[in-house]
């Protein structure tokens, strides 16, 4: 057996292992088929992101200008969505304002996801009196309501689109540490750990092999579901005041917008309503296939 | 044996009718890779008064086939075609409504596991009622009474006390009586006992089945006894049939099985059972007195802390033993008999609280951290359960591979090689090596657990329960491989297990530990030939078929 | 719970509120250019620099922190919640003043939510036919995605300007709750009855309850009997998570309904940066929240025996 040969022969097992694994993600994207709610799920995701990076592709219409004799019109082929007092196209607003809510969200995550997962990390990892501290502290934000804990954090930033954000992202932080520290000490405590260590691994290499490859999934999953969770808090800091001035066309303001004209005009109110509903769950949604996939 | 032999099933005549006919059953389950056929065209009968054992491995349909019988299949589960006859009244094709009336009154179920089977939120008393209950049997006294009666009938000590206790007070063994006594309050013409006694210690097991048949023979139930295990069906049945893939193999009366068996797989079976219940272990090497000592426990204590203010539970007491290098040792217990902190404590997993261990010449106790590093290069650990020790994200080639990644060994092409070949040791084929641990099969993926552990060419390699968690066919297949691994490379084996009939099979000498103690050790041959100890004496007694 | 167990959980809850009233302390004083400040500094009250100075002292704002904080937490613990920045009234009497009405709002809202997720899951649970189970079952994640300010403009579309059944302004007292309540129940309810379709579906899936039906019984039997109780203890932990939606949307509602309530103050007090108000809300629910979810411990165990810490061994 020449050296070269087995070298080769070692390599394509690899390429093979990496090629099983796209494989089996093809095989997933076959069960996704399968499921109607989930492939409507991934379609409205996948508009709502074009949206919010090429608003041009859906509408023409200026989201910040109106003609005032347009004013208030009911949803119609010109305006799919209506117009608003001030005669601008809502379709075109609620398309524009994609941006501000998924920008929103993912900081929001981004914040959740670093900060939490980390003080998860090295709670579950370590252990200990460290990891007795950081969750009294996760405690102590847990016991505060997230939006109370968002206003709290707001009035200390001041108001605006990112502030916003980074107050949902603070809130989320805490159960992105629960998950991920429990999930560290799931993977911690298994089998295959176990044996790792018995095959002389040191601890670095056992949680870069092994502990954070298993426990990324379910936070993975979370990052989805807070996705969505995170487009309601911010549009509802929008709604109080909270978030983007007007006249950007943010979804939560858009519909703080319609109060007044509720008895006159629905479809202010209504129409953003249903598309930010439609996300969320969209959002969610695929949260839950994720966590599915992995549970296999 | 409380068998009587009956005539072969097709000799069955009118005036004997069956009470239980199962006519060309076949089912099938929903899953995501669509419908999956699980068992097929299965016809047997179940005479009054007799005892059938269904007999099969995992995945040979033995169980949805028991399932079927009551209506009970999972509910991704279809029965496709074929008939259940209970006492000549069919019973596939009636409504929810009259099949519940059958459920509990006139067939009564015993479960696998008893330590998930009772409701964990409600007492002992009102589990057992509530068969009675549902059936409308009685006033709420003659209840309570009936359930007193009934917690005495299946050997349980103190039923008023039991009555009021949640599941998880109790033993499993006790546990399991308890669903006995709900399977048969209302006096039911069929029990079906679906693996009574997988999930409980051997000596409990033996205890539980006793009770069964004493049970059956009181009340004149028939009994269809569900089990992986020939040597019990064996022990146990009037009739034997043997499923393998969702069919019937062979089938007929006990006797005739076992002697005239015409199927190859059926042969097997009786031969792993055959070698499990007589192994008759060689006497030892001669040599072993004067060969180096690998492993040597003296004295070893291990306590747990309860808590502030209670007694540390002691859950190794003063354990000493010693293993010859190249052969094999065996330490046999019941669960909580301490033999998993042992090893543990062997391995340098777990600090002991005193006492001295040396393997392969290191002394374990006084390790620090990184030294312990290098006990592992010469002694390594094969875990229990094959399901839960191979990380499910990676590769095997890179599972093997991983103790000689964390002694930094070779380079990769080295590596890629040494998998190959130890792969190759372990008998499985090369191309396994880019698998993912989920597409192998309970017994492959032991194969790999031991290839990873012999890669570094350890001395000493730790077996805890190996086995236990595979079919019997593979059982045996596994213990043959590691027999010969043993001669090839010259291993010391510390083999742990609750199954003295498996020990019988490979090990050189023995401890049997009870309740954290060693009551008795000496080479394999003396402890089977001549068991000082009634522990040991009733651990033999529970070995199917012997 | 042993007493020593109850101790410690007793010793944690108030390191929580301890801990939440410093962070709530803290953060508020980092303000940059503090709230009163900001007030006051403002020109068009023309005040001196000295007068300025003068209430500034008034407000404790220029002493050092440690003192601030110690006077502030043994106002706190003997109910002296400070002075509202916006208009100087004694926080507590504000705080006396909505709680009445945000607690009944509460308090029905609760109810309602409980209701409507028990109706929505045992229906789901107990439907036979396949497509009304999905359908009822996906329910309770379609309320979660509900925004609750939209749910409540929509609630006044149909309600009161579509069908005129519920007037929203000049209504009697019941009838300008109907609507609050309404969309209070919604949010409340949807992690509700997410957790008991869950959990029910878990305990479906264990081994005791096939026993259950191999005994003879219904599936309602089964449903009542065996996997009410059960499903029961995870649905008591995520109290703290319903505490949460509550206070969130008890901002909102009497927001979009107009209503005086402690949420009002809240979303208020931001508006206005009054920090007193804000820190003693936030005070305030983290005690609420740690005394519910003492009260949850100290419950479980009633519910599941295997909760209860000594555990005899088996005879």
């Amino acid at each position: 057996m020449s050296d070269q040969v087995t070298t080769q022969a070692f390599v394509l097992p690899r390429i093979g292992a990496f090629g099983r694994r796209l494989t089996l993600n093809l095989r997933g994207l076959r069960r996704i088929w399968r499921q109607p709610g989930l492939v409507l799920s991934v379609l409205v995701l996948a508009l709502v992101i074009t949206a919010a990076l090429r608003p041009a592709v859906f509408t023409s219409h200026d989201p910040i200008a109106g003609r005032a004799r347009d004013a208030l019109q009911a949803p119609s082929a010109a305006h799919w969505f209506g117009t608003d007092a001030t005669g601008r196209d809502l379709f075109a607003r609620v398309v524009h304002g994609a941006i501000h809510s998924l920008g929103g969200a993912l900081v929001a995550v981004a914040v959740g996801l670093v900060v939490g997962t980390g003080i998860g990390l090295l709670a579950g990892s370590i252990g200990g009196l460290l990891d007795q501290a950081l969750m009294r502290l996760v405690d102590v934000l847990l016991a505060v309501p997230g939006l109370l804990l968002a206003l709290s954090v707001i009035i200390l930033l001041g108001f605006g689109t990112t502030n916003a954000a980074i107050a949902v992202g603070i809130t989320s932080v805490a159960i992105f540490a629960r998950v991920s520290r429990s999930e560290v000490i799931r993977v911690r405590r298994s089998d295959y750990v176990e044996a790792a260590f018995g095959s002389g691994a040191r601890f670095g290499e056992v949680l870069v092999r092994h502990i954070l490859p298993n426990s990324l999934n379910a936070v993975v999953a979370l990052a989805a579901l807070q996705f969505g969770t995170a487009i309601l808090a911010i549009s509802t800091l929008g709604f109080l005041g909270y978030g983007a001035p007007p006249p950007t066309p943010e979804w939560g303001l858009l519909i703080a917008e319609g109060r007044t004209y509720v008895a006159t005009a629905w479809w202010l109110t209504t129409l953003p309503g249903l598309v930010v509903m439609a996300v969320v769950l969209s959002a969610n949604r695929l949260s839950h296939a994720i966590s599915k996939e992995v549970g296999r | 044996m409380t068998a009587l032999t009956q005539a072969a099933p097709d000799t069955v005549s009118d005036d004997s009718q069956p009470l239980l006919e199962v006519e060309g059953l076949t089912l099938s389950y929903d899953t995501r890779q669509g419908r999956v056929e699980v068992v097929h065209d299965v016809s047997f009968r179940v005479g009054r008064g007799e005892v059938v054992a269904l007999v099969g491995e995992s995945g040979s349909g033995k169980t949805s086939t028991a399932q079927a019988v009551i209506d009970l299949l999972a509910d991704n589960g279809r029965r496709d075609s074929g008939r259940v006859v209970l006492a000549g009244s069919e019973l596939t094709g009636l409504s929810d409504r009259a099949m519940r009336q059958v459920r509990g009154r006139r067939i009564g179920l015993v479960p696998q596991d008893p330590n998930n089977s009772l409701n964990p939120v409600k007492t002992i008393g009102d589990s057992l009622a509530e068969v009675l209950k549902i059936h409308g049997w009685g006033s709420k006294p003659a209840i309570a009474q009936r359930v007193l009666d009934l917690l005495e009938k299946v050997g349980i000590d103190r039923p008023e006390l039991r009555v009021t206790q949640y599941p998880h007070e109790l033993s499993g063994g006790m546990k399991q009586r308890v669903l006995i006594a709900s399977a048969i309050a209302l006096d039911p013409e069929l029990i079906i006992a679906d693996e009574p006694t997988s999930a409980l210690d051997v000596t409990v097991q033996r205890r539980i089945l006793d009770l069964i048949d004493a049970l059956r023979a009181e009340t004149g139930a028939s009994v269809l006894l569900v089990t992986h295990d020939l040597g019990v069906a064996k022990e146990r049945a009037d009739r034997i049939v043997v499923m393998r893939g969702g069919q019937i193999v062979e089938q007929g009366p006990t006797a005739h099985v076992v002697e005239h068996a015409e199927n190859p797989y059926t042969r097997t079976l009786l031969h792993e059972a055959a070698a499990v219940a007589w192994a008759t272990p060689a006497p030892p090497p001669a040599d072993l007195a004067e060969r180096d000592v690998a492993i040597e426990v003296t004295d070893l204590v291990q306590d747990f802390d309860q808590g502030r203010g209670r007694e540390p539970f002691r859950a190794v007491d003063h354990v000493s033993l010693a293993v010859a290098k190249g052969s094999t040792h065996a330490i046999v217990g019941e669960s909580g008999s301490g033999k998993t902190s042992t090893v543990r404590a062997i391995l340098g997993f777990q600090r002991p609280t005193s006492g001295v261990v040396r393997v392969a010449g290191h002394e374990v106790t006084s390790l620090r951290p990184r030294q312990l590093r290098d006990l592992r290069r010469s002694a390594q650990l094969v875990l229990q359960n094959p399901y839960s020790s191979l990380d499910p994200r990676q590769a095997v080639g890179d599972i093997v591979a991983e103790p000689l990644v964390n002694f930094r060994l070779g380079n990769r092409a080295e590596r890629s090689r040494q998998v190959a070949a130890y792969l190759d040791k372990v008998a499985l084929p090369a191309t396994i090596a880019q698998r993912l641990p989920r597409e192998l099969s309970g017994g492959q993926r032991q194969r790999v657990a031991i290839a990873r552990a012999l890669i570094i060419h350890p001395e000493v390699v730790v077996l805890d329960e190996p086995v236990s968690a595979l079919d019997v066919t593979v059982q045996a297949q596994i213990l043959r491989l590691l027999d010969d691994l043993q001669r090839d490379l010259g291993l010391t084996y510390l083999f742990i297990s609750h199954d003295l009939g498996v020990v019988g099979q490979i090990s050189d000498t023995v401890s049997v530990m009870q309740s954290g103690r060693v009551v008795e050790h000496g080479t394999t041959h003396e402890v089977f030939s001549d068991p000082q100890t009634d522990y040991t004496r009733e651990l033999l007694a529970a070995i199917p078929g012997r | 719970m042993t007493p020593r167990a109850l101790a410690t959980r007793l010793g944690q809850s108030l390191l929580v509120i301890v801990l939440a009233f410093t962070g709530a302390f803290l953060m508020l004083q980092a303000l940059p250019g503090d709230a009163v400040l900001i007030k006051f500094e403002n020109p068009e009250l023309g005040l001196t620099p000295a007068q300025i100075a003068e209430i500034r002292e008034a407000y404790g704002a220029d002493t050092p922190i440690w003192t601030s904080f110690w006077h502030t937490l043994s106002g706190f613990v003997v109910g002296d919640f400070g002075y509202s920045i916006q208009n100087g009234t004694a926080v507590r009497d504000l705080l006396a003043e909505v709680l009445p009405s945000t607690a009944l709002l509460g308090v029905l809202g609760f109810a309602a939510a409980v209701v409507l997720a028990c109706v929505v899951a045992f229906t789901a649970m107990g439907v036979r036919n396949p497509w009304l189970r999905n359908t009822l079952a996906s329910l309770p994640s379609v309320l979660v995605s509900v925004p609750v300010f939209w749910l409540a403009m929509v609630l006044i579309q149909v309600f009161s300007f579509r069908l005129g059944l519920v007037r929203v302004i000049g209504g009697g007292p019941v009838e300008s709750l109907v609507l609050p309540v309404l969309t209070l129940a919604v949010p409340i309810s949807a992690p509700l009855a997410q957790i008991l379709v869950r959990s029910i579906e878990d305990v479906q899936r264990q081994p005791f309850i096939a026993v259950v039906r191999a005994k003879g019984a219904s599936r309602w039997w089964v449903l009542t009997r065996n996997i009410v109780r059960n499903a029961l203890v995870p649905t008591l932990t995520i109290a703290g998570v319903l505490l949460g939606e509550l206070v969130a949307g008890a901002i909102v509602t009497e927001t979009v309904f107009g209503r005086a309530g402690l949420g009002r103050l809240t979303e208020q007090a931001v508006a206005n940066q009054d920090v007193a108000v804000l820190q003693a809300v936030v005070v305030l629910t983290a005690v609420i929240f740690v005394v519910v979810n003492l009260a949850v411990d100290l419950v479980a165990p009633l519910v599941d025996p295997r909760l209860k810490k000594e555990v005899r061994a088996a005879a």
